[in-house]
């Protein structure tokens, strides 16, 4: 088997899952000293291809050369003794230690800790790559960023020269993006392989050498960032001509559904999470949410659900205050809240049933008597199944088997198909490919289209601006201001969402 | 040797039956090991097990008797365990439910029998479903350990009832021995089919818990519950109602399996009405996958066991350590069997061409 000369080369690389081809005899080389980024709808097989190389999964056939030299991993700690390490979406570090404990768990060197050398170290560590983690701090109080940080400090420290990084940006601020994008290029000066995993196509753009395109589990192409352009890489990784424009459909009606004034709640700890809250929103209206994560916007959406206790205010749906009333209220009135957390099943999926069941979770109060009916949810999860093009090998197949994207599609599915005259929807496209989220933005359209008013809560600021008519920017629990979408510039919105209040209130 | 542990994905049904066949195998193998050890001959202690569980109709009916707490008192931890709320405290349950229903045993003697068994009933369900409660409310409302309260609660109801026996409740005819008086033949549940009525009530059960756990709706926010507290929410489940009213399940049909106990089978009151089957239950449920049908049948296999090892006693004059062995040897290897359903255990290196063969 011929072995590329590159620092980091996987050949035929193949593994199959039960009968699902994850990876189909893929290649990929990675230069020492570049930042290689690697582009793929969901479901392409980018993790199972990097959760080979950082010996979380074993390859059923192929080979792994790192500096030419044949490896084979079978545990996370041989690829790292390699020089190989990967940075999750979801950190792995202890909450109650402080940083330095973190990096220095299970790294003892000899019987005793030497937590004094091995501190020195960690520091010139940090100066070489020009990190900055405050090694006393606790990992609990501190920011998603923060973490990211001190994630990549300790894979470095473990001696990684190859990084993988899974989807860092998914979960930044543009603020920590930058602090991020600055961090892999000096990993790069350094001489590290850099792999960047990400959907989001002007992130690849501004910070790969050279794109490896995946599709179905086939490396598709490897290419130069000069020599290409985000059309050309998107063609590649759908498999066809695909058109990146966001729609924005007019307006309907300016008829009022919701009037929210002076909506305040607590925390568990008794801090003002929401600070007088005041929006109102149209039927047949998209209006947009954005902020930095946490400022609110999951407070905000559950209180519209009636999931969060409310100190005071008032929600007015169509003329009737429903604070303080009970979830149950809130969905015979019409209201619906998907809500897609980072993990994607934290709230309004079980994981373990199948789609019959969690289709059911929305219409069993409906029926009479003390029975559930599983045939009406049968029959609207097999149209659920038409309508998005949901990907599962059946109705009664688990939902934590299928993939995020179609886990999204279940529960978006679900909640439109009860009708709803508002639907609040978060991050839903949070994780997803790009014709996935297109998908999706076309869903949201139509409802609007049918009149339904549309609570958008997102994060990635070029949606908002495309697909909305209004952007409420939230931040620290207060809204800073709403805008018309189309006439917003990011600049606008990142200064807003940082606390700049904006007098032009749109309407 | 170098071996790892890697997580199975799903495994089917069949793979899992393969799986317990052959812990069962091992367990026979094992032990037959330690029988030969003992100088007897395995096939023939084993079959004797079964002689001694199944042989005549009256080794049937003890195996009977033995296996109704046990499959009732299963259905009611079911409930609980479905909604992750683990509940150890069934034999307390059993206890207190045995309490109520001899509380109306001892007191209401001259009522008619049906109406005295229907109370009694009742009363036990009643008595189980309230000492449920207890945990069930504190966790609802101040987010406690259910593991540890249930557990603890079990000791206060046995520590109750012992209070009774030697006190209040003592038979004053009976020269000074702390026992509670007899029942009247009024407060006892009658045979059917050689067995007393618990076995239809236990059956009764089944039909009426796999209805209520698949396809009510109660049973159904139960399961939601269980699996995600924030979805259960969304869904608009009353959480603080759901707890509770299941916990009151749990304990109501723990407490039925206590009165059925003090009724039939003790006859009375005493301190040893629940004698650990409270917790053996647990076990059962668990095996039974905490599915109505799979139950009965792991607890009248499990009833058997226990009666095959107290026959070998008798037959082969095997003390009744080396017997336990034998039953404990059996239950370790079905239960460490759980184990291999959720990994796969991979030697050295040749795992890497392993696969790939597997597959031309």
């Amino acid at each position: 088997m011929k072995n590329g000369s590159a620092y980091v080369s996987m050949r035929d690389i193949t593994k199959i899952f039960g009968t699902v081809l994850a990876t189909d005899g893929m290649n990929l080389d990675v230069e020492k000293g570049e930042i290689h980024a690697l582009l793929g709808e969901n479901g392409a097989g980018k993790s199972t291809l990097m959760n080979m190389l950082s010996g979380i999964y074993i390859p059923d056939s192929g080979h792994i050369f790192i500096d030419n030299q044949e490896r084979k991993f079978s545990s996370p700690r041989d690829a790292i003794n390699a020089g190989v390490g990967m940075i999750h979406q979801h950190f792995k570090l202890v909450d109650i230690l402080t940083a330095l404990e973190n990096i220095l768990l299970g790294q003892r060197k000899g019987f005793l800790l030497q937590k004094k050398e091995q501190e020195i170290e960690i520091r010139k560590i940090m100066e070489k790559f020009h990190l900055e983690v405050d090694l006393k701090k606790y990992v609990y109080e501190m920011s998603v960023g923060e973490k990211q940080n001190l994630e990549i400090l300790k894979t470095l420290y473990r001696g990684a020269r190859v990084l993988i990084l899974d989807e860092p940006t998914a979960v930044l601020t543009p603020q920590e993006t930058v602090v991020l994008f600055r961090i892999m290029r000096r990993m790069k000066e350094q001489g590290c392989a850099v792999i960047f995993i990400s959907h989001k196509m002007n992130e690849v753009m501004e910070i790969a050498d050279r794109v490896t395109v995946l599709r179905k589990g086939q490396t598709i192409d490897t290419l130069k960032k000069e020599e290409t352009n985000p059309q050309e890489l998107t063609e590649l990784m759908v498999g066809r001509p695909i058109d990146l424009s966001i729609k924005r459909l007019a307006r309907v009606t300016d008829e009022r559904v919701l009037k929210v004034s002076n909506l305040r709640a607590l925390n568990e700890e008794g801090i003002e999470v929401l600070k007088g809250i005041k929006f109102d929103l149209c039927a047949g209206e998209i209006l947009g949410v954005a902020g930095i994560a946490g400022s609110g916007q999951k407070e905000l959406c559950e209180a519209l659900a009636g999931l969060y206790p409310i100190k005071e205010g008032e929600i007015l749906f169509k003329g009737e205050d429903l604070a303080g009333k009970n979830p149950k209220e809130f969905i015979s009135r019409g209201i619906s809240m998907s809500f897609i957390p980072e993990d994607r099943l934290g709230m309004g999926l079980v994981a373990s049933m199948d789609m019959v069941d969690n289709i059911l979770l929305k219409q069993y109060h409906h029926t009479k008597g003390i029975f559930v009916q599983r045939k009406p949810a049968a029959t609207k999860a097999k149209e659920i199944i038409k309508k998005l093009d949901v990907q599962t090998p059946g109705i009664d197949h688990p939902i934590k088997n299928l993939s995020g994207g179609n886990i999204q599609k279940v529960l978006l599915g679900r909640e439109l198909d009860s009708q709803p005259e508002l639907l609040i929807t978060a991050y839903p496209v949070r994780g997803l490919d790009i014709n996935t989220c297109l998908k999706i933005y076309d869903i949201l359209n139509e409802e609007k289209k049918k009149g339904v008013a549309i609570l958008y809560i997102a994060e990635d600021l070029d949606s908002l601006l495309g697909l909305c008519d209004r952007i409420m920017v939230i931040s620290n629990g207060e809204i800073t201001g709403i805008v018309d979408a189309r006439k917003a510039t990011k600049e606008q919105l990142g200064a807003m969402m940082l606390g700049k209040k904006e007098d032009d209130y749109a309407v | 040797m170098q071996f790892r542990l890697v997580k199975k994905p799903e495994i089917t049904q069949r793979q899992y039956t393969v799986i317990i066949l052959t812990a069962i195998a091992l367990a026979l193998l094992t032990s037959g090991l330690f029988i030969l050890l003992l100088g007897l001959n395995p096939i023939q202690v084993y079959l004797a097990m079964l002689n001694g569980a199944f042989g005549s109709t009256y080794r049937l009916e003890q195996t009977i008797i033995v296996a109704i707490p046990l499959v009732i008192i299963s259905l009611g931890i079911a409930v609980a365990f479905k909604m992750k709320f683990w509940n150890i405290g069934a034999e307390g349950q059993v206890i207190m439910g045995a309490f109520f229903a001899s509380y109306l045993a001892l007191n209401y003697q001259d009522a008619p029998k049906p109406l005295l068994l229907l109370g009694m009933l009742a009363a036990g369900f009643l008595g189980g479903g309230l000492w449920g409660l207890i945990p069930a409310f504190f966790k609802a409302r101040w987010g406690t350990n259910e593991t540890i309260v249930t557990l603890m609660m079990n000791y206060i109801a046995l520590k109750w009832i012992t209070y009774l026996q030697y006190g209040p409740w003592k038979d004053p005819n009976s020269m000074g021995f702390p026992k509670i008086p007899n029942f009247t033949a009024n407060a006892i549940l009658p045979n059917f089919l050689g067995v007393h009525l618990g076995w239809v009530i236990a059956l009764i059960l089944v039909v009426i818990m796999y209805f209520f756990m698949n396809h009510s709706k109660k049973g159904f926010e139960i399961a939601v519950l269980g699996e995600s507290l924030n979805t259960a929410r969304y869904a608009g489940v009353n959480i603080f109602r759901t707890i509770l009213f299941s916990m009151f399940i749990s304990g109501g049909i723990c407490g039925l399996a206590g009165m059925i106990q003090a009724s039939a089978v003790g006859n009375t009151l005493s301190v040893e009405v629940a004698g650990g089957v409270g917790y053996t239950a647990i076990i059962t449920a668990w095996l039974g996958a905490l599915k109505a049908p799979w139950i009965v049948l792991v607890s009248v296999l499990f009833a058997a066991l226990v009666q095959g090892s107290s026959y070998i006693q008798s037959a082969f004059g095997i003390s009744a350590a080396s017997a336990s062995l034998i039953q404990a040897m059996i239950l370790f290897f079905v239960l460490g069997s759980d184990f291999f359903t959720k990994y796969k255990v991979v030697f050295g290196s040749e795992f890497l061409t392993r696969g790939k063969e597997a597959r031309e």
